[in-house]
Parts: structure tokens; sequence; C-alpha cells
């Protein structure tokens, strides 16, 4: 089996600057989707209907449609129409990499949200009532108790849903960026061999899935230690 | 509304659901290999399905396809030639399709099916191999049963995941409800119709396995105390 | 690695083998996104002059004809592993190209030319986009053209799956021109509705090393079987006027171009 590994070595400054715009694109979605993931969360625990239902029904419709449409409804979607063309976040909307990194900062969003209220529901009970018991409000008890302890033990299944992300960072390629799998089209479209073009870009994956993993065993390690199995 | 697309569309829905549940197929095919050989007390059998979960999961579905689709034709082609073969290759782009879902989520589900079978109490399958049942009888007779129930959360997840995976397909060229939708904005000019369309199809198709799914949970968990919580 | 030689295995085993024939069917490729020459109907069928074109050729050549949809950056790999024996999708004969695969003689000859909002004016490419946006398909002859010759100058070249998708970020604002076939642009976007205000500006691309001869059709190497038969169907429908009779279905001028 003749693999042409010359073309693969000539490109490897492409699918190395895709790196870079993977990890921006990622970094940027994971940090808004995070920020927009608390307040929802803290919806989504909420008793009252009026407060839980909208955040219900956002999680909800995002994790029921595809990503692929999601992409597309806001990159070319919303310049369909000259409202938004004409309005002051044109700016914004016109750069790929904008529309890619809202696209995917609303989908981790909702996924974090469902996680992180699912982890807060799981605080056990003494924590709360030991709270309530030194009176603190439900603000204080939420930001000094609950969110903390919450966050801590959504750690792995977060985890989970950041490697998730990476790889739907992968979908950036299909509107214009050159991410890596920009680049292994790129190769494609040039030199008409999609084998090499494509393994190259899984290689680069999944050296970035294992550094990935053990940045969350590090963190795992230092912020779980107090769930760890006994060591002796 | 739709530009008379709407028909088309529906078609490729009627696709898009055939190729879900025949890769669910599949994948539940390869789900049980998969799981059954990182369970098992051969070293190289586990070492295999170790790779291939961890191998599977750690690349984006996207250049899964790609790589598949097009890089597994290049390659099939280049064994074919190696072989001296002058045959004609055809492969039909729905059992592609097939394929690659199946291959794909036939990673995720063993992890699924792994974690379910690891759940099962060890007394059973210990109880039916003193009862001299063989142990192939032991596994679909007592295990694959009672790991269903097990199973079933995280079967609906990769489920829905899967039926939202397919709109990936249209990249190479299945005829799925997202490609039908893009030919269709691509010819009317008016992508945001057709996308939200497609959505609402999608959120349904979602909506409808949650449904299905939820009942089968409540069935199979028929007898069993759930904790209060 | 074993899972993919298992995969191959099991492929071959479920793959039908061809026995070549004079009348034996032909698949063609065609990517029915780029109209007026292959375009989708809405009731899911293909139409256009490509697709005429070809079933003319078959109906010359008394063979049957299969048609495969496809995108068009998988047309000659999917070529190469025998997805399909024939590339009929406007796709340009270019010295590029011909490395991979044989081509008939062209069956048009149309130039390239850049679509931009009314009023702009281009003397040379080269200068007058320095700095601004260009789309252009991935891997057609334009994405070529704009790669090597004005990346080098400073334009900006963004690469799309279907030439439709450039339109719209033209039409969004997001490019500021776009590269395609002459005849394609005009039908299908300056035409329309949402193409008013934008227009065919600057000198025809032209290039042969990257435009070559017009548009043939694509068939493997040393296929020249199919090539053979295909050449005598396309003079045969030039000369008992089939051809006229669908080029004039689409277009009121001649796009057959010099012989």
């Amino acid at each position: 089996m003749m693999l042409d590994y010359t073309v693969i070595w000539e490109n490897l400054p492409l699918y190395f600057s895709g790196v870079l715009v993977t990890l921006k694109v990622l970094l940027i979605s994971l940090f808004f989707g995070l920020l927009l993931a608390i307040p929802l969360a803290l919806m989504r625990v909420s008793r009252s209907p009026l407060i839980n239902f909208p955040a219900w029904l956002y999680t909800y419709v995002i994790r029921g449609t595809p990503m692929l449409v999601q992409l597309f409804l806001i990159y070319f979607g919303l310049a369909q129409f000259e409202a938004v063309r004409q309005s002051v976040f044109w700016p914004y909307l016109s750069s790929a990499t904008f529309c890619a990194c809202m696209a995917f900062a609303i989908n981790t969003s909702a996924y974090s949200a469902e996680l992180l209220a699912g982890s807060l529901k799981a605080t056990s009970a003494g924590e709360i009532e030991a709270g309530k018991a030194m009176g603190m409000s439900r603000i204080t008890l939420f930001r000094r108790i609950l969110l903390p302890s919450a966050m801590r033990r959504v750690l792995p299944q977060y985890s989970n849903e950041v490697l998730m992300m990476m790889q739907t960072t992968s979908l950036a390629s299909i509107v214009t960026l050159i991410d890596i799998t920009g680049a292994a089209r790129t190769v494609n479209a040039r030199y008409y061999l999609p084998f090499e073009a494509y393994i190259t870009a899984a290689i680069f994956y999944l050296v970035l899935t294992f550094l990935l993993t053990r940045l969350f065993k590090l963190a795992e390690r230092r912020w779980l230690a107090y769930l760890a199995p006994r060591k002796h | 509304m739709l530009y008379g697309y709407g028909s088309s569309i529906l078609e490729g829905a009627w696709l898009t659901v055939s190729l879900a549940l025949t890769s669910m197929a599949m994948a539940i095919a390869l789900g049980l290999i998969g799981a059954t050989c990182r369970l098992s007390p051969i070293k190289w059998l586990a070492r295999l399905g170790e790779t291939y979960t961890t191998v599977i999961r750690g690349i984006p579905d996207l250049v899964l396809i790609l790589l598949i689709f097009y890089g597994g034709q290049d390659l099939v082609n280049r064994i074919a030639l190696a072989l001296g073969s002058t045959d004609y290759i055809d492969i039909n782009p729905f059992i592609a399709g097939v394929c690659t879902m199946g291959f794909i989520f036939g990673a995720y589900l063993s992890e699924t099916f792994r974690g379910a079978f690891m759940a099962i109490p060890k007394g059973q399958a210990e109880a039916g191999l003193a009862y001299g049942m063989r142990p192939g009888k032991v596994f679909w007779r007592i295990l694959v049963p009672q790991m269903t129930r097990f199973a079933l959360p995280g079967f609906t997840n990769n489920w829905l995941v899967l039926t939202k995976s397919t709109a990936l397909i249209s990249v190479i060229g299945l005829q799925d409800m997202m490609f039908k939708a893009k030919s269709a904005a691509d010819a009317t000019h008016e992508p945001f119709t057709f996308f939200l369309a497609v959505a609402g199809l999608y959120l349904m198709l979602t909506s409808v396995s949650l449904l299905v799914l939820r009942y089968l949970e409540k069935r199979y968990s028929v007898g069993i105390k759930a904790a209060e919580l | 690695m074993n899972k993919t030689v298992l995969l191959g295995a099991l492929a071959l085993c479920a793959f039908s083998c061809v026995a070549q024939a004079d009348n034996a069917p032909l698949r063609i490729g065609i990517e029915a996104a780029y109209p007026p020459f292959s375009m989708k109907t809405p009731e899911g069928g293909i139409s256009g002059f490509d697709y005429d074109i070809g079933n003319a050729l078959c109906e010359e050549m008394k063979i049957k004809c299969t048609w495969v949809v496809q995108e068009f950056d998988g047309m000659i790999p999917s070529l190469k592993v025998r997805k399909v024996d024939a590339v009929l999708s406007s796709m340009s004969i270019t010295p590029d190209r011909l490395k991979s695969v044989d081509f008939t003689k062209k069956y048009y000859h149309t130039p390239g030319k850049f679509a931009m909002k009314a009023g702009n004016v281009i003397n040379d490419p080269m200068v007058d986009l320095k700095g601004k946006r260009v789309g252009v398909q991935r891997s057609s002859t334009y994405d070529r053209f704009a790669t090597q010759k004005l990346e080098p100058e400073g334009v900006v070249v963004v690469r799309y799956s279907t030439q439709s998708e450039a339109f719209l970020d033209l039409i969004s604002g997001r490019l500021d021109a776009t590269l395609a076939d002459i005849i394609y642009t005009d039908e299908s976007f300056i035409k329309t509705p949402q193409g008013a205000g934008y227009a065919l500006v600057g000198p025809d691309i032209n290039d042969p090393a990257f435009f070559g001869r017009g548009a043939g059709i694509a068939l493997r190497k040393g296929d020249t079987a199919n090539a053979e038969r295909l050449n005598a169907a396309i003079d045969a429908i030039r000369a008992n006027g089939k051809y006229d009779q669908v080029m004039g279905k689409y277009f009121t001028y001649d796009i057959y171009g010099q012989r």
C-alpha cells in the first residue's frame, strides 16, 4: 500500500495552524458556554415553573437538534435577513469564527447546564441543611456552598463534555474555517489523497484528546482528591 | 411556504430515520462484540476492544465519516488493485453511510454495554454456569436481558446522538433530510426557512424517541423498586 | 488496522462486478448543485444542461446510464475507486487534472468571471482584489487559479463546498467577490432576485494552464473504450443537431466556443 507521506510532510504547517484554530474556537466556546451554563443551571433547579420552564425549553431544543443545523442557522440563516445585515451586530455575525464560536457556545451551554443542574440536585442534603442552619441567605448558600461543591462533582462528566466539544469544533470546517479538519479537506482538494489527508487529521485529534484527558486527570487529582479511593 | 421542496425534505426524513435505525442495529451488534472483548479475560481481545473504543471516541465524527467514506473507498480500491482485481467495486451510498455510523456508534455502545454488564451482580452468571449452562446460553438468556435495563439510559443517549449525527452524513452526499434542506436552501437562497424546518423535524424525531425509550425504561424496570429522591 | 482490513474484505464481498463490454452501462457522477448545468428539481430529480447532454450521449451510444449525485470535490476520488465510470459535471480539462484522470473532448467552453457588487471595476485582478475576500468552490479550477495566482498577491481566498454557499456569503457581505463560471454565475445568481445589484466584473478569466480546453467528461486513466465511444457520441450529437437542441433549451447563445 503506497501511502504518499511527502504530501503530508509538506502540508504539516497547514495542519499545525489548523490546531491553533481548533484550540482557539474550543477555548472561546467553552468559556462563554460555561458562563451561560451557570445561570441556566440555577434556573433549571428552581422550583418556580416560571423560571424553570424557559430554561428547560432552551436545553430541550438545543439538545434535541443537530449541531450542524444550529451552525447553519446561525451562519447562513441569520445572514439571509437584511435587518440583520444592517444591524449593529453585523460586524460580528459576518465573521465565520464568531458565528462558529457562538453556535458552539450555545450548544455547550445547554449540555453543561443540564450537567450542572443534575450535580446541584445531587448535593447531599446535609450540606444544604448546614448552610441554612448557619443563617445563610439563598444567594450566599449558592455562592459559598452549592456551586463550588457542584462544580467539583461535575468535573468527570464535564471533562467528557469538553472532549465532545473538541470533536464538535471539526464542524467549523464546514463554514470556511481552516481548523484541523479544514486543513485536511484543503489537502484532499489539492492532491486527491483522501486517506492520507484524513488519517493525519485523525492523528492530530487523537493526540489532542490524549493531552486533554491527561489534563483532566490532573485536575481531578487536585479538586476531587477527597473523592478518590483510599491509597492506604 | 417551502417552495415545493417540502415533499423532498420529507423523503429525506424517511431516509434519515432508516439510516439511523439500520446503523443502530449494526452498532448494537458491534457494541455487544466490543463489550464482550473488553470484558474478556483474553488479554489481546481486551486490548483490541479498548483500542477500538478509544480511537473512535477520540476522533470527531466528521473526520471519521470523511475518512471511512472517502479514505476507505480509496483504501479498498488500492487493496483490490494490489490483489490484482479488475472488478468494478460498487458501494451503495446508503450502505456506506450505515457502515460508517454503525462502526462509529458501535464504539460508543460498547462502552455503554460494558458498564451495563459490569452492573449485573456476579452471582447471576455464576448461578447459570453452576446449572451447567454453556457460556453462550448464559450470555443470551441471563446476562443480555438484565443488561438491557442498565443499558437503557446510556442507550437512549447514544440513540439521540446517533440521530443527530446522521445530519453529518449529508456531507458525503447521502440525500437525507439535511442534504435536501441544504439543496433547497442553495437553490432558493433562503437558508433560514429550510434549516428551521429541518430543525423542527429533528426535534420531532428526538421527542418521539425519548417518549418511546422512556416507556421502554419503565417496562424493563417492572418489579424494581426505585429509590425515593 | 485490523478493523479496517476486515471492513475492506467485507466490503469487497458485498460488491458486484460488471463485465467490460461495448454496451456496458455507464455510471455518471454529477453534482446537481450547479444550475443551469446540473440541479435538483423540487421533486428530487435531476435536470440541467450537463444532465440533458449526458442523456443525449447515452441515447446516441444506445446504452443505459445511471446518474450518481455527489459533492464536487469527491468526484475524482469516486472515479478512481470506481464508484462512477465517468464524471459529467462541468469539469474543466486542465493539465493538473490530466495527471489523475483522462478526459473526452470538450462539450462546452466558457470562461470564468468575478461577481461583485455592481459598480465595481476590476482591471487587473491581482492588483484590484488585494486584501479583498474572494469565494470559490473547493477543488474547482477557480480554486486552483485563486490559490496559485491570487493568494500570493494578498487576496484572501475562502473555500466552500458548493458555489451556492459562496453566493450566499457574497449576498450577506462576507465576501467581496466570487470567482466562478460566467454562465453559472449569471444564470443562478445575477439573474435571480437576490442577485440584483450584483454584476459580472472584470476580464474573462481564461488562463489555459488553469482552465484548459473547456469542460469535458472525466474518465479513469487508460479507459480508452469509454473515451472512444463518448467522443464519437459527442461528435454525433454535434452533427445531428441534438447538441444545439439541448443548448437552446438553456442558453440563447453558443457555449461550445471555438472548435
